[in-house]
């Protein structure tokens, strides 16, 4: 059983040395802790939100409001410390109350209204894209002390590749997903609902808390991805992160998490991050390729991880109908 | 089906339908005049059936796809495939048929491409067409080479601004589909076989109904009229844009057969309904445009409406109402169990 649900996560793993190594052999400069470096830095703001996607989809359900909240929270970040003139840590503490504040309000929906939560996160993808409309339609930039020092924070590696703190806070996050997905009773009820909500419910896994608690602490790390993604582009923008819900959820699948909800690992949504990311690298090294190529791989590799869970799960029903004398 | 029980069926979106015309009509006067001029209509009311002519389109299909259960996001992306398809091929002088024929091939083809996934694979509907989703835009613009295609082929044009009988072709084209639809899956038992589909696929297939080719042609109609929609958008502007073509109009489309009064749990389904779901949405974007609010009020009303109807829909408020009806001396019992129970019907 262990060996069946590590084996996707294997999988990503090989993949993702294999296609490194491919990458390496042809453009031998990508091996430097400066592309490691860039590519956690670029796609830090998509590893935080995946990390809250991974919950979600480990429940059995799906968020389709991070890539509208990491919008909203980067224009609330945007207005609120320029126009409005909050101190910075104000802001960004209140931009996290309101987003994980808005999570628990779509898991409450979820769980008290027994709607799926496509449709609900769909509103609140509607709901989190409007709010940020009205706040301002245009690109506000982003001018505080704060920033600049956060920005100018970085860890030199050996090689001269830059660790940023967005970087940085990306692997803590995914630490302590890691943490709180194993070693929390949070963590196991998580997985419970997602394997089966009727046997978890009458095991007395606390249903409606702990679906309200995935929604928030979804937002949650959609507002946090939202903070890093402001850090990264030093600007709010309503338009911005469109999509980005789409790549959170590849990124989870890439990483080996079973779509129908128990089986995963946070980890393994890093390393569907880092495949992604390598993508997107090569096209850049590449230089004649297209970026288009890179939603078309990443097509593929969805269909190809998922085709692969189907054959797991084929085959464990097979065996375990095997097993069973009829 | 006789036509009171239709009428009686969608009775709640015409209300609301006419509720907002009114609003609108109290907030611009001249919102219900129509003028004839040039061969053709004119006016705030022929304007509403005609931009809401491609998530009307994509609705039929959209219908077809919830009423099994199931959901197909990858239709906008379908829309921006063949919207590069159609204008790549008009562009290379293919006839005007041989264009329209093979980008409805096309679309066919996207749609059974979702569609195996669904019925061979046993992948969940958000999840198989999500990678249609998230390929789709790319294969557009490998189709158009990165650039707008644009074509300017009388013929073509006619699809999107042309008119018929006064009115735009676009309404025509989702009008007369939307017939051609109700009349197929309703003289005939395809519609009942779909709603069993939706209410218990398994049940279905040991009942005997082919639930596999019968999910395979579900999804290949949702990609027809994505293919049709998406001539109408290429049409429209005179050129193919892979990337905002169709661009969230998925999300529009599920809203329109929700609002239509379709259960995303499916088992039930009204053409109709959703029809006068789109014309709903529509009216509630220009309403929102004569009122003289910013566009972007627009995506706020819609999480509005999508949660009042989340509410009216949900079990929770069902045994409620039940509830308060049966014993008015009490106010709230107890919802969840019964809830519940429903839920588990539903699966």
């Amino acid at each position: 059983m262990t060996s069946s649900r590590l084996f996707p996560l294997a999988t990503t793993f090989v993949i993702f040395l294999i296609a490194y190594g491919l990458c390496i052999a042809e453009f031998p400069n990508m091996l430097s802790t400066r592309v490691v470096g860039n590519l956690l830095t670029d796609n830090a703001f998509l590893g935080i939100a995946a990390v809250g996607m991974t919950f979600v989809i480990l429940s059995g359900g799906i968020d389709l409001s991070i890539g509208s909240v990491i919008a909203f929270t980067g224009v609330f970040l945007a207005v609120a410390m320029g126009d409005w003139g909050l101190p910075p840590v104000l802001a960004l503490v209140i931009v996290l109350v309101l987003t994980t504040a808005f999570g628990a309000v779509m898991g409450a929906m979820i769980h008290y209204l027994a709607m799926p939560p496509f449709i609900v996160t769909l509103a609140g993808m509607f709901f989190a894209r409007g709010m940020a409309f009205l706040l301002s339609i245009e690109s506000v930039p982003i001018r505080v002390e704060l920033y600049d020092t956060l920005q100018g924070l970085y860890f030199r590696m050996p090689g001269g590749g830059r660790l940023s703190f967005v970087g940085l806070s990306m692997l803590a996050v995914v630490l302590l997903g890691i943490l709180i997905a194993h070693f929390t009773s949070f963590g196991r009820n998580v997985y419970a609902i997602g394997g089966n909500r009727q046997s978890a419910e009458l095991m007395g896994v606390p249903i409606a808390r702990t679906t309200i608690l995935i929604y928030a602490l979804s937002s949650f790390l959609a507002g946090l991805a939202g903070i890093a993604f402001s850090l990264y582009t030093s600007a709010g923008y309503s338009l911005a992160a469109v999509g980005v819900e789409l790549d959170a959820i590849a990124a989870v699948v890439i990483g080996g998490t079973l779509l129908t909800g128990g089986s995963g690992y946070v980890a393994g949504t890093l390393l569907g991050i880092l495949i992604m990311g390598l993508i997107q690298t090569y096209i850049v090294f590449d230089g004649t390729l297209s970026s288009w190529w890179t939603k078309i791989v990443i097509g593929l590799l969805l269909f190809s991880f998922i085709a692969l869970q189907r054959g797991l799960v084929w085959l464990s029903a097979r065996r375990r109908g095997a097993a069973m004398p009829a | 089906m006789t036509m009171p029980a239709t009428l009686k069926r969608v009775l709640p979106q015409l209300i609301a339908l006419l509720v907002i015309l009114a609003l609108n009509t109290a907030i611009a006067p001249g919102f219900l005049d129509i003028a004839y001029a040039n061969g053709r209509l004119y006016g705030s009311l022929i304007d509403i059936l005609n931009r809401g002519a491609p998530v009307a389109l994509l609705a039929i299909g959209m219908t077809l796809v919830i009423a099994t259960r199931g959901i197909d996001l990858s239709v906008g992306a379908v829309m921006a495939i063949c919207g590069a398809v159609a204008a790549a091929l008009i562009t290379s002088d293919h006839s005007l048929p041989a264009t329209i024929l093979m980008t409805l091939g096309v679309g066919i083809l996207c749609g059974l491409w979702n569609g195996a996934l669904v019925a061979f694979l046993g992948i969940q509907p958000i999840i198989a067409t999500l990678i249609l989703m998230v390929a789709g835009r790319g294969i557009a613009q490998l189709i158009t080479e990165g650039v707008i295609l644009t074509f300017n082929v009388p013929g073509l044009i006619f699809v999107g601004s042309g008119s018929v009988f006064g009115l735009p072709f676009p309404v025509i084209l989702w009008v007369v589909l939307g017939i051609a639809a109700t009349l197929i899956f309703r003289t005939t038992a395809l519609g009942l076989l779909v709603e069993a589909i939706g209410i218990n696929r398994r049940a279905s297939a040991l009942a005997g109904i082919g639930t596999s080719a019968l999910l395979l042609a579900v999804y290949a109609a949702s990609g027809l009229c994505a293919a049709v929609a998406g001539i109408v958008a290429a049409a429209d502007i005179r050129g193919a844009d892979a990337n905002n073509a169709g661009l969230w109009l998925e999300l529009d489309a599920i809203l329109a057969v929700v609002v239509g009064g379709n259960s995303l749990m499916g088992g039930r389904f009204s053409i109709a309904g959703s029809l006068i779901g789109a014309m709903i949405i529509q009216s509630v974007n220009t309403g929102i445009l004569l009122a003289g609010f910013p566009p972007e009020f627009n995506l706020v009303i819609k999480a509005a409406i999508i949660v009042v109807i989340l509410v009216v829909q949900s079990p929770a408020s069902h045994t409620l109402f039940a509830f308060v009806k049966n014993r008015p001396g009490r106010t709230i019992g107890a919802p969840t169990p019964a809830a519940k129970t429903k839920e588990e019907a539903a699966r």
